[in-house]
C-alpha cells in the first residue's frame, strides 16, 4: 500500500525478542511478561454462563507490532476470550487494557472505535450491500454518520468530499488484495476465499492498531493462504500488530513470533512457537482433550 | 437513427440506450411518470368506455392520486424504518393518531369541546411533528435490543395503548380552569382542517390569477369547483411525496444509510466496525415517526375533526402491502408501491363498480345465499350484483391475497432486487486501471 | 442479531432478574392495597370474587387460544397473524352447524346457514342454548373444532408449506395476508354486521353454601371443556411419543431432524391441536357473550400474544400461566382503574416484558 498514513505510527518497533524469555524452555507459569511495549494486556479475565465458566483467568500480553498466536483445543475458551476482550461479552472479572486504556466491558463499537479491531471465525460481510459499500462502510468516525450532516445543506458537501477520499483508500486496498474486480459485486456472491479477504481488506479500513483475526485461514486453499500470509507480513512491516487464533498449525509455527495456549479457560503455556510445540502439556492437552 | 445489429431484441433499442445513459434519479422519475400515466390513461379509457362522465373520470382520478399520495408518504417513512433499518414497525397507526391529534389540540378553538390553543395550523402541524418523534422516542430506546418480530409486537401493542387511551371515556374531558381539555373519547376533537391552505393560498396575489384561470377552463370542460379544489390540495400533497423522497433519498445514499442497511443485515458485524448502531436505529426511528405524523395530518385533508376511528389498525397491513409490492429498501419502489396499491387495490376496484352500476342493472341480493338460489335456477346477474355490493370486503380479501402471492412469489417487490447503492457519491473506480494480478477464487469451501 | 448472552449492566445480577424483582414487588403492593380495600369497606368480596371469577374465564379461552399460537411459535417458527381468524372461523362454523341442527323447522334455511345474516331466526324462537338444545349446542363444538382444522390444514398447504425455510418476518407477512383474505373471505358469507346467536344462559341456583347464588351454566360449560381439553393437551404432551417429538421440535428443530423425528408429522398434529383448540375458543367465547362478529378473533390476538409472550414463547405451560396472568390483569385491575383502560394494562405488562424479559416472566423455570 502506498499510504504512508494508513498504519499507525512505528517509528520504534522492538522486533527481537530482548524483552521475551530467551531460555527454550516456555513460561508455565502464565504470568506477566515484562513488555516494553504492550498493545494488549488481558489480565485474570473470567466469564461465566450459567453453571459453566468458559474463561477461567486468563492473562496474557501482546507486543505492539508482533504477531502472536493464540492455540488450545476445542472448548478451550478461545473464542470467549476473543468475545470478551472485543466487548461482544462483558467479563465477570477481570480486566482488559488496549494501549494503556482500559477497555473492559466497553461496547463492540466502542472497542473497535479505540483500534482493535476483529474479524469473524465465518465472513460477516453485508451480503445485499457490494463489496465497495462493505469496505465504504468501514473507516471510523465519518462525518456522514451523523443523519444531520449528511442531510444539511451546509455539511452534505463536506460529506461528499469525505466519501470521495474514501472511495480512492477503499480502491486502493481493493488492489492490495488483489480483489478489485469484484468491487461492484453483491457480497454474497464471492467465494468463501474472497469474503476472507474482503473481511481483512474491510477491518484494514477502520485504520486500527491491532487486528484480532479468528481462524483467518479455515476454509482457505494453499494458494491463498499463501497470500494472505503474505499480505499479514507486508502490514506488520508497516506497524500493525496481530493476534491469531489459528488450528493450522504450520501458520502458528512458522509465522508467529509469540504463541499463547489455552486450554479449559485459561492460560497454560506461552512462549515462542518450538518452545510451546514441545512443552509437555501442551501435548499433554491437545491429547488429553479433542482436537 | 441507430444502427441494427443482429440482436433480437429490436425496436426498444434506441429508447434502452437513452434510458441507460439517464442517471438513476432521472430514471426514477421517468419511471414513475410513466407508470402513473400509462394507468390514468388505461382508467381513463375504461371510464369513457363505460359512458362515465368526465367529471366523474376526473374526481376518480383525484382520488386515486389523493390516496397514492397520502400512501406513498407513510410507505416512505416506513421504508426508513424496515427497508433501510429493519424495524418491523406495525405501530403505524399510532404516531399517525399522535400526530393529528396533536395538531388538533394546538389549532382547535379554546372555546369548543374539547378546548384547544387555537394557534395556526403551520405552528399545529410542526407540533404534530415532533410530538409523533417523541412518542418514536420513547419506543425507540428501551426496544434497541429485542428481535425483529417482538419489535413487532411491541409497536402493534404501543399502538392499541395510544388507541385505547384515545378512545376511553376517562380521557375525554379535563378540566383545567374554565376550559374543557381531553381527548374528546368517541367523538374526538374539533379543528380546523388542513386543506382550508387551499382558499389561503388562492388569496394570495399570483396564484389567485392561477386559480381563476383553473377555474374557468374547469367550467368549460365540466369540472366541478369542489373537484379542482380538491385538485389543488392534492397537488400540494404531491410537493409533499416530492419532498418526503428527496429527503429520504440524502439519508439513503449517505454513510449515514449505510450503517441503516448494515443494521438490518448484522448489526453486530457493523458494531464491531465501530458504529454506534444504538443512535443510528433511534435517530432513523424518530425521524421516520415524526414524518408519519406528518403524513397523518395530510391525511385527514378536509375533514374537520379526528377520533380514534380515524386510523384504523388495518392501515399499518395496507402500508406494508405497498411498501413490499413496490419493494422494501426502495425509495421509488415506496412511491410506486404507494401508487399500485391506491391504483388498483382500493380505488380501483370502486372504479370499476360504479361502471358496472352505470351499464348494468345490478340489484344486490341481501344475502349470498338469495344470490345462490337465483343462481341455481340459472340466473348469474344476482351473484355478479352481490359481490359487486360486497366489493369492500372483497378488497380486503383481495389485499390479503396480494401478500401471501407476494411472499410466496416475490418477496422482493417490483423495485427491490435494485442496487440502490447507499453513498453519497458514485463509488466507481475514477483511477485508470492498471494492469494488476486479481485474487483468484481461493476458497476450499464456501462457507 | 448478537450472539451469546446480553451484555448485563451489573456484574454478577443481570437485568432481567432485577426487572423480575421489581415485578414482584410491584404485585406484591398491589396485593396489600387489594387486602387493604377489602378491610377498609372499599372493595366487597363479592366484587373481588367477581373480578378473579371473571379472570379465571377469560385465562381459560385466552389459553386454548395461546396454546395453539405458542406451538406455532416454536415449531414453525414464526409469530402467526392469522391466529385470530381461526378462533373466527371456529365461531363462525361451529354455530352456524348448531343452528343447522338447533333451528330445523323453527327457521329458515337461510337464516340459519348464514348464521342470521338476515336477521331471521331469533336465537331465543330457536331457543339456542344449551339446556333447551344441548345436543345442537355439541356438535357445533366439534364441527367448530373440525372444519377449523380443515382450514388450518388447508392454508397450510397452500402457503405455509412453500415457506418452510424462509425467515420468520415472511412467514409473519404472509400471515397477515392469511388473515385479512380468511377474515373477509367470511365476511363475505356472512357479512359484517354483529349479532346475538346465543340466548341468554340458563342460571341454575347454587346451594348455599357456594360463593355465587346462581351459576352461569354457558360460563360453566366453557370452563369445563376448556378444562378438559387444557387437561388433555396435558396428557398428549407428556404420556405420548407424539408429544414428546413436539417438545423435542419445540427446543431444537435441527437437532430433532437429525434423530429422526418426522417433522411434517409434528407439524400436521400442530395445526390439528392448535386450530382445533382456537376453534373451539371462538366458540365457547360466542356462547359466553352471545354475540358474535368476524373481527372476534383479530380484536383478542394481541391479548394472546401478550399471554404467550408472557409465559416465554415455547412453552405450552408458560402460555398458560401467561394466560391466566392476562386474564386476572385484565379483570382486577378494575379495582384500580376505570374499565375502557384495563386492556392498556394488559398490553403494557406485555411491552414490559418483551423489552426487559424476553425470555418470559418464568424464565428459569424448566417446562415443555
Amino acid at each position: 500500500m502506498s499510504d504512508t498514513d494508513s498504519g499507525p505510527a512505528s517509528a520504534e518497533r522492538e522486533t527481537d525478542s530482548s524483552a521475551i524469555e530467551t531460555s527454550s524452555e516456555p513460561t508455565t507459569e502464565p504470568g506477566h511478561r515484562s513488555l516494553d511495549d504492550p498493545i494488549l494486556e488481558v489480565t485474570d479475565v473470567l466469564k461465566r454462563f450459567g453453571g459453566i465458566t468458559a474463561v477461567d483467568g486468563a492473562t496474557f500480553a501482546i507486543e505492539r507490532g508482533s504477531i502472536t498466536g493464540l492455540i488450545g483445543p476445542n472448548g478451550a475458551g478461545k473464542s470467549t476470550t476473543f468475545n470478551c476482550i472485543t466487548g461482544v461479552y462483558e467479563p465477570d472479572e477481570g480486566s482488559v487494557v488496549f494501549d494503556g486504556i482500559d477497555i473492559t466491558g466497553r461496547a463492540p463499537n466502542q472497542v473497535a472505535t479505540a483500534g482493535l479491531v476483529r474479524t469473524f471465525q465465518i465472513a460477516r460481510e453485508f451480503p445485499e450491500m457490494t463489496v465497495l459499500e462493505n469496505m465504504m462502510l468501514a473507516p471510523k468516525n465519518q462525518l456522514g454518520e451523523s443523519l444531520w450532516q449528511s442531510v444539511a445543506p451546509g455539511t452534505r458537501s463536506a460529506v461528499v468530499r469525505e466519501e470521495e477520499h474514501f472511495r480512492e483508500r477503499a480502491w486502493e486496498v481493493l488492489e492490495f488484495f488483489e480483489i478489485d474486480h469484484l468491487a461492484e459485486k453483491y457480497a454474497g456472491t464471492l467465494s468463501g476465499g474472497q469474503r476472507k479477504l474482503l473481511e481483512l481488506a474491510r477491518a484494514l479500513l477502520t485504520e486500527p492498531e491491532l487486528l484480532l483475526l479468528d481462524e483467518p485461514m479455515a476454509g482457505v486453499n494453499p494458494s491463498l493462504e499463501k497470500k494472505l500470509l503474505e499480505h499479514i507480513h507486508e502490514l506488520q512491516d508497516q506497524g500493525y500488530t496481530f493476534l491469531l487464533v489459528e488450528h493450522d498449525m504450520d501458520v502458528i509455527m512458522n509465522h508467529t513470533e509469540h504463541v499463547v495456549v489455552m486450554h479449559q479457560g485459561s492460560v497454560l503455556a506461552e512462549g515462542k512457537p518450538e518452545s510451546v510445540k514441545t512443552n509437555e502439556d501442551v501435548i499433554e492437552a491437545y491429547l488429553g482433550g479433542e482436537v | 437513427m441507430s444502427e441494427r445489429d443482429s440482436r433480437r431484441s429490436g425496436s426498444p433499442e434506441p429508447v434502452r440506450t437513452r434510458l441507460e445513459a439517464l442517471s438513476q434519479w432521472q430514471y426514477d422519475l421517468v419511471l414513475i411518470a410513466s407508470v402513473v400515466l400509462v394507468t390514468y390513461t388505461g382508467f381513463a379509457l375504461i371510464g369513457l368506455l363505460g359512458g362515465v362522465g368526465i367529471n366523474s373520470i376526473v374526481g376518480f382520478l383525484r382520488t386515486v392520486t389523493f390516496y397514492a399520495a397520502v400512501y406513498a408518504l407513510v410507505v416512505l417513512a416506513l421504508n426508513l424504518h424496515w427497508g433501510y433499518t429493519g424495524l418491523f414497525n406495525i405501530g403505524v397507526a399510532g404516531f399517525m393518531a399522535v400526530g393529528v391529534y396533536t395538531m388538533a389540540f394546538i389549532t382547535a378553538s379554546p372555546d369548543s369541546t374539547p378546548a384547544g390553543l387555537g394557534l395556526p395550523i403551520p405552528i399545529g402541524i410542526i407540533g404534530g411533528m415532533v410530538a409523533a418523534g417523541l412518542v418514536g422516542l420513547v419506543a425507540a430506546l428501551p426496544a434497541l435490543r429485542v428481535r425483529a418480530d417482538y419489535f413487532a409486537i411491541v409497536t402493534l401493542g404501543l399502538s392499541e395503548i395510544i388507541r385505547l387511551a384515545l378512545l376511553s371515556g376517562s380521557l375525554r374531558t379535563i378540566e383545567v380552569g374554565d376550559r374543557v381539555y381531553g381527548t374528546g373519547g368517541g367523538s374526538g376533537i374539533q379543528y380546523p382542517p388542513v386543506d382550508t391552505i387551499i382558499p389561503w393560498l388562492l388569496d394570495q396575489p399570483i396564484i389567485s390569477v392561477i386559480g381563476d384561470v383553473l377555474f374557468e377552463v374547469g367550467a368549460t370542460v365540466g369540472i366541478q369547483r369542489s373537484v379542482i379544489l380538491g385538485g389543488l390540495y392534492t397537488l400540494v400533497l404531491l410537493v409533499f411525496v416530492g419532498l418526503f423522497y428527496l429527503l429520504l433519498s440524502r439519508i439513503g445514499n449517505s454513510p449515514y444509510g449505510r450503517i441503516l442497511k448494515a443494521i438490518r443485515e448484522d448489526e453486530l458485524a457493523a458494531k464491531s466496525l465501530g458504529k454506534d448502531t444504538d443512535r443510528a436505529k433511534v435517530t432513523a426511528f424518530v425521524v421516520g415517526c415524526s414524518l408519519m405524523g406528518l403524513a397523518g395530518m395530510l391525511w385527514m385533508g378536509s375533514r374537520s375533526f379526528v377520533s380514534p376511528d380515524s386510523f384504523m389498525p388495518i392501515i399499518p397491513f395496507y402500508i406494508f402491502v405497498a411498501l413490499i409490492v413496490g419493494g422494501a429498501g426502495s425509495n421509488t419502489g415506496s412511491i410506486i408501491g404507494g401508487f399500485a396499491f391506491a391504483a388498483f387495490l382500493w380505488e380501483g376496484p370502486r372504479f370499476v363498480r360504479s361502471i358496472l352500476n352505470a351499464n348494468l342493472n345490478l340489484r344486490s341480493p341481501p344475502t349470498i345465499y338469495d344470490a345462490f338460489v337465483e343462481l341455481a335456477a340459472g340466473d348469474l346477474t344476482p351473484l355478479v350484483g352481490y359481490l359487486v355490493g360486497s366489493l369492500d370486503e372483497l378488497r380486503f380479501v383481495l389485499v390479503g391475497v396480494v401478500l401471501i402471492l407476494l411472499m410466496l412469489w416475490r418477496p422482493d417487490g417490483l423495485l427491490g432486487h435494485r442496487k440502490e447503492i447507499a453513498a453519497a457519491t458514485d463509488l466507481s473506480r475514477r483511477r485508470p486501471t492498471t494492469d494488476r494480478p486479481t485474487a483468484s477464487d481461493g476458497g476450499e469451501t464456501d462457507e | 442479531m448478537s450472539t451469546g448472552t446480553e451484555r448485563g449492566r451489573f456484574a454478577n445480577v443481570s437485568l432481567q432478574d432485577i426487572i423480575g424483582w421489581v415485578l414482584l414487588a410491584v404485585i406484591g403492593l398491589l396485593i396489600l392495597d387489594l387486602l387493604r380495600q377489602v378491610i377498609v369497606g372499599d372493595l366487597p368480596l363479592g366484587r373481588l370474587w367477581a373480578f378473579t371469577w371473571n379472570g379465571i374465564v377469560d385465562s381459560l379461552y385466552i389459553g386454548l387460544a395461546a396454546i395453539g399460537l405458542s406451538m406455532t411459535y416454536s415449531i414453525l417458527r414464526f409469530a402467526n397473524f392469522s391466529h385470530g381468524d381461526l378462533i373466527t372461523t371456529g365461531a363462525f362454523t361451529g354455530w352456524t352447524a348448531a343452528y343447522l341442527v338447533g333451528g330445523i323447522g323453527i327457521a329458515e334455511l337461510s337464516s340459519r346457514l348464514l348464521l342470521r345474516a338476515d336477521g331471521g331466526a331469533q336465537p331465543g324462537d330457536v331457543g339456542m342454548d344449551v339446556v333447551s338444545a344441548p345436543l345442537a349446542i355439541v356438535l357445533g363444538l366439534i364441527v367448530a373444532a373440525v372444519l377449523t382444522i380443515l382450514v388450518a390444514l388447508a392454508i397450510d398447504r397452500l402457503v405455509y408449506r412453500k415457506l418452510r425455510d424462509a425467515s420468520g418476518i415472511a412467514l409473519l407477512i404472509a400471515s397477515v395476508g392469511v388473515a385479512l383474505a380468511l377474515r373477509y373471505i367470511i365476511a363475505l358469507f356472512y357479512t359484517t354486521d354483529t349479532r346475538g346467536v346465543v340466548a341468554s344462559s340458563p342460571q341454575w341456583e347454587m346451594p348455599a353454601f357456594f360463593p355465587m347464588e346462581t351459576i352461569n351454566l354457558h360460563e360453566a360449560t366453557l370452563v369445563i371443556s376448556a378444562l378438559s381439553l387444557i387437561i388433555g393437551v396435558h396428557l398428549l404432551l407428556q404420556y405420548t411419543k407424539l408429544g414428546k417429538s413436539m417438545r423435542a421440535m419445540s427446543d431444537n428443530k435441527d437437532l430433532a431432524l437429525i434423530t429422526g423425528i418426522p417433522t411434517e408429522r409434528v407439524i400436521f398434529a400442530t395445526w390439528v391441536i392448535g386450530a382445533g383448540l382456537a376453534g373451539v375458543a371462538g366458540y365457547l367465547i360466542v356462547l359466553d357473550r352471545g354475540q358474535v362478529t368476524i373481527n372476534l378473533g383479530w380484536f383478542l390476538l394481541l391479548l394472546i400474544f401478550a399471554a404467550v409472550i408472557l409465559g416465554g414463547i415455547g412453552s405450552i405451560y408458560g402460555a398458560l400461566a401467561g394466560s391466566l396472568v392476562i386474564g386476572l390483569t385484565i379483570n382486577l385491575s378494575l379495582v384500580w382503574i376505570p374499565a375502557d383502560l384495563n386492556e392498556i394494562a394488559a398490553f403494557t405488562l406485555m411491552i414490559l416484558v418483551l423489552i426487559f424479559r424476553p425470555d418470559g416472566l418464568f424464565k428459569g423455570v424448566k417446562t415443555a
